[in-house]
C-alpha cells in the first residue's frame, strides 16, 4: 500500500495538479502537499499525491553516504 | 538519477554478516521492509545474534475488527457505496468481509487513493459515497487534502470513515512493553517522508534505541542495517537517516499542516497493541460534515472479535513469528486468509508465506 515512486513533473495547471512522467508513462498528480514543487522537478508520489520533492543535494548526499559505507572496512 | 554507479548490495551485505557485536533484535517498523526483507531472503543470511522483528507498519493489519465491522455496518444497513483500498476489502471483520458483502450486492468499490473516491462521489451525486481511510502518516496527508478539496467543492454526499493512525505513539509503547525487546528500528521511509527523522529522537535520547531510516531497494535496507549494528557496535543510540533522497531532517511540513488542520489526535485502538493514547487521527469538529462516524454511526457500537485462533495480535507485537501460529499456511494463506495479516502481502504473515524461505 505504501509503494511511493518518483517521477518527473512535466506541467503544472493552475489548480494545482500536475502532470507527472514515471518512465515514460504519464499521471495527473495533485500538488497540494508539494507545493513549491514545478517542472522539471522530480516528485515522490503516493495515492495521487505528490508527497517529497527530491532535492538535488539530498540525492548526492545518498552517494556519498553508499561511498562512506564502502569505504571503511567495518572489520577494522 | 541517484543509482550508484555499481550494485552496492553484495558489499554491503559482507558488512553487515561481519558484524560480531551485540545480540540485536531489529524492529523493521513498515511493512514495506517486511516484504523487501522477505524477498531478499535476508533473515537467512544475517550474522550470528541479529535477527528482525516484524512491527505495526502495515496499515489494514493494525486496524482493529470493529472498523471493517463499522464498514460492513455501512454497506449493509445504510445503502452507501463504500469506497477503499484493495487489501481493505479482503479483511475480516466479525461476520465476513466487505469482498463477501459485495458478492452479495453491495456497493464496494476498490480504488486507489482518497482522490478516486472522491471522484465517485462527484459522479454520482445521488449516492452516499463513504471512503473507508486507513494507514499512516504516509497517506492521512492525502485523506486530508482530499476532505479540503471537497469542501471547497461543496460535494455533500461524500464521507470517511477515518482509521488513520500515528506511527510513533505505537513505537514508544512497544519500545516500553518488556516482551519484545527491541534494540534498534528500521524506521519506515515512506512515513518518515512526511514525519522528517525529528520525530524519532525521543525513542534515542529517552530509550536509547537507535533509530535508522532506511529506504526499500536491497541495498537501500542493507545501508540501514550496516548503520545500526554499527552503532550497536559503538554502544550508541542514535538517529540516522540512511534515506536522504527521499526524507528530509523535518519531512514534509506542508503535508503535516494540511494533516493537522483536517484531522485531531485521539486514543485509539490497535489490533495486537491495544488502546494507545494520543495515537489515533479524527476528523476535526470543523469536519463533521465529511465524518461517517458522525453521519452514519452515532449511538451504533461493533463487537470487533477477532477471527477465532489468529494470533495476529501477538505477530503484530513481534512476541510471535508468523509460522508460530498453528494456521500459518493450513487453514490461513493469502488465498483464504483468516486474519488481517496473512491479506497484505505487506502484513508479516503474507510476506512470510509468499516469500517462503527455503
Ligand atoms: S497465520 Fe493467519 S491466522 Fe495466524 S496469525 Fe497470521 S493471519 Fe492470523
Amino acid at each position: 500500500m505504501c509503494v511511493a515512486i518518483p517521477g518527473e513533473i512535466i506541467a503544472v495547471d493552475p489548480g494545482g495538479t500536475a502532470e507527472v512522467d514515471f518512465g515514460g508513462v504519464r499521471r495527473s498528480i495533485s500538488l497540494a502537499l508539494v507545493p513549491d514543487a514545478g517542472p522539471g522537478d522530480f516528485v515522490i508520489v503516493h495515492a495521487g499525491f505528490a508527497l517529497h520533492r527530491v532535492d538535488p543535494a539530498e540525492a548526492r548526499e545518498t552517494r556519498a553516504l553508499f561511498r562512506e559505507l564502502l569505504d571503511d572496512d567495518p572489520a577494522d | 538519477m541517484t543509482t550508484p554507479q555499481i550494485d552496492p548490495a553484495p558489499r554491503l551485505l559482507e558488512r553487515v554478516q561481519a558484524y560480531r557485536g551485540p545480540p540485536t533484535a531489529v524492529m523493521e517498523v513498515c511493512g514495506t521492509h517486511t516484504v523487501a526483507i522477505a524477498r531478499l531472503g535476508l533473515r537467512s543470511l544475517l550474522p550470528p545474534g541479529v535477527r528482525f522483528l516484524s512491527g505495526p507498519g502495515c496499515p489494514v493489519c493494525v486496524t482493529p475488527v470493529d472498523v471493517f465491522d463499522a464498514a460492513l455496518f455501512l454497506v449493509r444497513e445504510c445503502g452507501v457505496v463504500l469506497a477503499t483500498y484493495g487489501d481493505a476489502v479482503r479483511v475480516p471483520g466479525s461476520d465476513g468481509t466487505l469482498a463477501e458483502a459485495r458478492a452479495r450486492g453491495a456497493d464496494v468499490r476498490v480504488v486507489y487513493s482518497a482522490l478516486d473516491a472522491l471522484a465517485v462521489a462527484r459522479s454520482e451525486p445521488d449516492r452516499e459515497v463513504v471512503f473507508l481511510a486507513l494507514g499512516f502518516e504516509t497517506t492521512s496527508p492525502t485523506v486530508a487534502a482530499t476532505l479540503l478539496a471537497a469542501r471547497e467543492a461543496r460535494v455533500d454526499n461524500f464521507s470517511v470513515l477515518s482509521a488513520h493512525k500515528a506511527l510513533l505513539p505505537a513505537m514508544d509503547a512497544l519500545v516500553q512493553d518488556p516482551d519484545v525487546g527491541i534494540d534498534g528500528f528500521l524506521c519506515p521511509g515512506h512515513a518518515s517522508m512526511v514525519l522528517g527523522t525529528r520525530g524519532y529522537r525521543p525513542l534515542a535520547d529517552e530509550h536509547d534505541i537507535p533509530c535508522v531510516v532506511a529506504g526499500f531497494e536491497p541495498a537501500e535496507v542493507l545501508a540501514g542495517l550496516a548503520l545500526l549494528l554499527d552503532q550497536r557496535l559503538a554502544g550508541e543510540a542514535r538517529v540516522e537517516n540512511a534515506y536522504p533522497r527521499a526524507v528530509a531532517p523535518d519531512g514534509n511540513p506542508a503535508a503535516r499542516a494540511v494533516l493537522e488542520r483536517v484531522f485531531q489526535r485521539v486514543d485509539s485502538r490497535w489490533r495486537g497493541l491495544g488502546l494507545l493514547p494520543a495515537s489515533g487521527y479524527d476528523l476535526r469538529p470543523a469536519f463533521a460534515s465529511l465524518d461517517a462516524r458522525r453521519r452514519f454511526l452515532e449511538g451504533v457500537s461493533f463487537d470487533g472479535r477477532e477471527p477465532p485462533g489468529c494470533r495476529c495480535a501477538d505477530v503484530l507485537r513481534g512476541v510471535l513469528e508468523p509460522d508460530g501460529c498453528a494456521l500459518f499456511g493450513k487453514q490461513c494463506t493469502p488465498e483464504n486468509p483468516v486474519g488481517a495479516c496473512m491479506v497484505s502481502s505487506e502484513g508479516a504473515c503474507g510476506a512470510r508465506h509468499r516469500y517462503r524461505e527455503a
